[in-house]
Order: structure tokens, then C-alpha cells, then sequence
């Protein structure tokens, strides 16, 4: 038998005005305006953006602010507002490039075209929480050097050239590239969806599933071939003008793992490469996007599937912590019916248990209910 | 002829870009003080949407989604029947309207001058500066490698 239960309206609409004003906090203390949160928060606004899937700063900014700084409620937002436009269509390919680079680094050539360029980096600062940031005084312009426009070109190019490094992953001539925004997921899928999942996967798995792979489960000798963040020009063809249209430019952080491998029955022995491409500012989650993505090549390049990060239908089907967030804490509504039911059955297995165990003692009880 | 084309709509690009990139402060200031008609039919929008942001595999390979961003489109049409597009990144519908309106306004013979010039150009130099000064900032955190000599000889 269902039964519905109705209430909690009032209760529910005062949670949520209560809500709001925990939400705005002291009210002597200045709102935060988006502004704010866009330039000083930068890096929590890209981590919302990749992981919400939608690149609009002040968006991902004004989802912040309405989470009350819990970024998994931030991304649930934006997916949601997502849901609500209409799609124009695909952008072309972006090309990385011809990046406006802001930080390029390479683990793997210290003397490469375009140089190792550390932008601004967390990398070697002593982690010493800064008092001075906290009093909020002035911050001195950043240095500027004279520099010739200088090409980067992307590191796979330079191994390419010795025949040592597999080519950029190609798929076959009339693949469409899949959209998991369209189709439900299926496995195997093809790479060029996984690397979709991957892109706006929950950086935190990722990082440790990157971590265990580091660690011995799926070990494949990782090398960061190139990590490199910048602003790279979008461009759209539409039926009404003659050439693609220019959008803008995004930031984006691309991360080419480069990986030993000691070949197969199915390929020689070289570098193979997992690569990572996320929205932002995001190293970290570009460098774990790499290390799945090669983890995940496991049967493509005949390894043995022995451990978490290489199995495709475990990693992609976790990954989205707005699928993961949403079936864990649908678990705090009610499920009362539910529990009752199983509430009869613990107990009327419980009676059978006792008369099982204890034949004599069930008889006394019943005894001395009479 | 053909390469006059091929000029015109290489120039109407990179217009295009340059007002997508730019914010509607600048322009709507540069608009009144370049004395540029605003008057103008909206046949579609100003509206916002999705793009699906493309990548490619390693780098060069074969193109993947990575994810969506915002686009705001408009398409105007001037008094004198000059159609005039604009897409650009984000949600601005102000913007996508003046910039629809600057690119129908280019396209007649009796405007474009002044968009290039009075609209366009300012624009375009504030654009190029902001990108030398990054690109000067990032150049600063180049990494200059010495060899120590160790040892005698």
C-alpha cells in the first residue's frame, strides 16, 4: 500500500528563508559582489565552470555565492541553469597551439621552443599563510620583460619527430564526435566521449584515481610531457555568414601525460600519452584528466584491466559528483514507507531468529504475556 | 574581384572578433562619441544559448566535447535594409545588439569608415595592449637556465 503523506510546507519555505539569511551572513559585514569573487576567487570559479560544464565567469561566480562557497551545490546549479537555454551549436576545434600563453611548463625538456614559463604558479611558494593578505595591503604590479612572439609549439611535435611518441589520438574518418549531453552513456565508449566525461569529472576522484595510479594500481610511468594555460579563440559556423564567426577567447588548461610503455601484442614499444583539456585555470584536475585517460587506454593498447582507474564503466559512471552528490543525499528525504516496510521485516525475522536460537525463552515470553 | 571578396570578409572577421572580445562600456562610449546610428530592426534576438566547445584529442587529433559555454547572438536590420549579425561569448544583449548594429553599418559604403576608424580601431588597440602587457607578464616568469662549473677545468 502507498501512502501519501502531505506537510512540511511552512516548515520548508522557512528553511529556506533561514537559508538566505545565514546565506548573507552578519549584515555589518559588506556583500560580496560577483566582481569580487570572479577576480579573487578566480581559481573556484574555473573549478565551478569545468566541473559545471558551462564557461560563464559571472555564472559560476553568482552559483558561489548562492552555495554559500559549497562547490558541489555550485556546480549542481550551473548544470541546471544549462539545461535551460537552447543550443546554438559546436564550436570548431580549439586550437592549443596558438594559445596566448600564460604558463607553460615541460617535466620532460628543460630547453624547449618557447621555454619553460611559469606564469603564476602555487609552485614554489613556501605554503606560510601570508598575515599581510589578511591586514589586505597593496600588491605591487606584476614585472614585465620584453619578448618576441615566439611560437610554442606543443611538445608531442618535438618526440613526434623521432617516431618515438604514438600521434595525437585519431578516430576513424567518419566518426561524429559522441555528446553524453545527448546520449546516455554506453560501454566501452570511444575515447573522445570519455575525455568528454573526464573533462567534467569531480576533479577530488580524479585526482586519487591519477594518485593510485602513480601509487602501483595501473602503474604507467607518467611523465608531464607539457602543461600549459592560456586564452584560445573560439569560432562558430553558422548558416548565415560566409566564415566561421569569432566568440571570444576561453582559458583553458592542457595537460599532455606522457607515459612509457614496453609495447604489446597490439603496439611497439614508445611513449604513449594521456591528455587532459578542462575549461580554466586547472591544473591539477588537466594532470589527473591525463593520467585516466592513459589509465583507461588499458585494453586499446592490450594491457591487463587489473586495477580501479583502468576499468572505463567504474571510473566514467563515478566520476560526475552531480550524478554521485544527488543519489548520496537523496538518501536524507524521507523514506519512511520504505523504512517501515523493512522495519516489519527486521523484526518478524528478528521473532524467527529468537525462536530458532531459543525455543524455551520465546515460550516464557509468550508466558508471561498471557 | 574575387580576392577584394576574400579581403572584405577577412576584415568583416576580425571586426567581428574585436567586438566580441571588447565590453559594452567601451563601445557604447565609443559609439555616442563616434555620432554612429543606433537605430535598427531586431529580426532575431538579442538571445543567449550554448555553444559546445571543442578540443581535440592530444592536442591535434580527432575533436571532442570538453564543454559549453554562453553565446549571445543578435541579428539587426538598418532602416536602409543592411542586415548586420553578431555572436560573442557571454550574455550581454546590449552588446550583441551594437554589435550586430556595427556590423550591418560597416557593410554600407557610407559607414564604414567611421566604424573602422572612430569604433573599431580604439577597440582594437586597447585589445592588442592588454595582450602585450600579459604576454610581457608571463615573459617575466621566463626561465633562464645557467650551467654551474663544477670542479677544476
Amino acid at each position: 500500500m502507498y501512502v501519501a503523506v502531505k506537510g512540511g510546507e511552512a516548515a520548508i519555505a522557512n528553511a529556506h528563508r533561514l537559508l538566505a539569511d545565514r546565506r548573507r551572513g552578519d549584515r555589518s559585514v559588506p556583500t560580496l559582489r560577483l566582481d569580487q569573487i570572479v577576480e579573487q576567487l578566480a581559481l573556484g570559479v574555473d573549478r565551478v565552470m569545468s566541473e559545471g560544464s558551462l564557461y560563464d565567469r559571472e555564472l559560476a561566480a553568482l552559483a558561489i555565492v548562492q552555495a554559500r562557497g559549497d562547490m558541489i551545490e555550485a556546480i549542481f546549479l550551473v548544470r541546471a541553469y544549462r539545461t535551460t537555454l537552447p543550443r546554438f551549436g559546436y564550436t570548431k576545434a580549439v586550437d592549443t597551439g596558438t594559445m596566448l600563453v600564460e604558463r607553460r611548463v615541460s617535466a620532460t625538456y628543460k630547453d624547449l621552443p618557447g621555454g619553460q614559463v611559469l606564469g603564476p604558479t602555487f609552485d614554489y611558494t613556501h605554503r606560510l599563510l601570508d598575515p599581510e593578505l589578511a591586514a589586505g595591503g597593496d600588491v605591487a604590479e606584476p614585472l614585465q620583460r620584453e619578448s618576441e612572439a615566439e611560437a610554442m609549439p606543443r611538445v608531442s611535435a618535438i618526440l613526434a619527430r623521432e617516431g618515438l611518441i604514438e600521434p595525437d589520438g585519431e578516430m576513424p574518418q567518419d566518426h561524429i564526435p559522441g555528446d553524453i549531453t545527448r546520449e546516455p552513456l554506453e560501454f566501452p565508449m570511444a575515447r573522445d566521449i570519455r575525455l568528454q566525461a573526464l573533462s567534467r569529472g569531480d576533479e577530488g576522484f580524479l585526482l586519487a584515481l591519477g594518485y593510485s595510479t602513480q601509487r602501483g594500481y595501473a602503474r604507467n610511468h607518467p611523465f608531464v610531457g607539457e602543461v600549459r594555460i592560456g586564452e584560445v579563440d573560439l569560432e562558430l559556423e553558422v548558416p548565415e555568414l560566409p566564415f566561421a564567426v569569432p566568440l571570444g577567447t576561453v582559458r583553458v588548461t592542457e595537460c599532455q601525460m606522457v607515459n612509457q610503455f614496453k609495447g604489446s601484442a597490439k603496439a611497439p614499444p614508445q611513449f604513449t600519452r594521456g591528455y587532459g583539456l578542462v575549461f580554466g585555470q586547472s591544473e591539477r584536475k588537466a594532470m589527473a584528466m591525463a593520467l585516466c585517460d592513459r589509465a583507461l587506454r588499458a585494453s586499446e593498447l592490450g594491457e591487463d584491466v587489473v586495477a580501479a582507474a583502468q576499468d572505463e564503466e567504474f571510473v566514467i559512471s563515478h566520476s560526475d559528483n552531480v550524478q554521485a552528490t544527488g543519489f548520496v543525499e537523496h538518501l536524507k528525504l524521507p523514506h519512511y514507507v520504505d523504512f517501515q516496510a523493512e522495519l516489519d521485516l527486521v523484526r518478524r525475522m528478528r521473532a524467527e531468529h529468537e525462536a530458532r536460537e531459543n525455543p524455551a525463552k520465546v515460550e516464557e515470553k509468550r508466558e508471561a504475556a498471557e | 574581384m574575387r580576392g577584394q571578396e576574400a579581403r572584405d570578409q577577412a576584415e568583416r572577421k576580425a571586426i567581428m572578433a574585436t567586438l566580441a572580445q571588447s565590453s559594452v562600456d567601451d563601445i557604447a562610449r565609443l559609439w555616442s562619441e563616434a555620432g554612429l546610428p543606433s537605430e535598427a530592426e531586431l529580426l532575431r534576438g538579442p538571445e543567449t544559448g550554448l555553444v559546445t566547445v571543442r578540443g581535440r584529442i592530444g592536442g591535434g587529433g580527432a575533436p571532442f566535447n570538453v564543454g559549453e559555454a554562453t553565446v549571445t547572438r543578435a541579428t539587426v536590420r538598418l532602416p536602409s535594409g543592411q542586415v548586420g549579425h553578431c555572436y560573442a561569448l557571454g550574455r550581454d544583449k546590449r552588446k550583441a545588439r551594437l554589435a550586430a548594429i556595427a556590423d550591418a553599418l560597416w557593410q554600407e559604403p557610407a559607414h564604414r569608415e567611421t566604424v573602422e576608424t572612430r569604433l573599431v580601431a580604439p577597440l582594437r588597440a586597447a585589445l592588442v595592449e592588454a595582450r602585450d602587457r600579459r604576454r610581457a607578464e608571463t615573459a617575466a616568469t621566463k626561465v633562464d637556465f645557467f650551467t654551474m662549473v663544477r670542479g677544476e677545468d
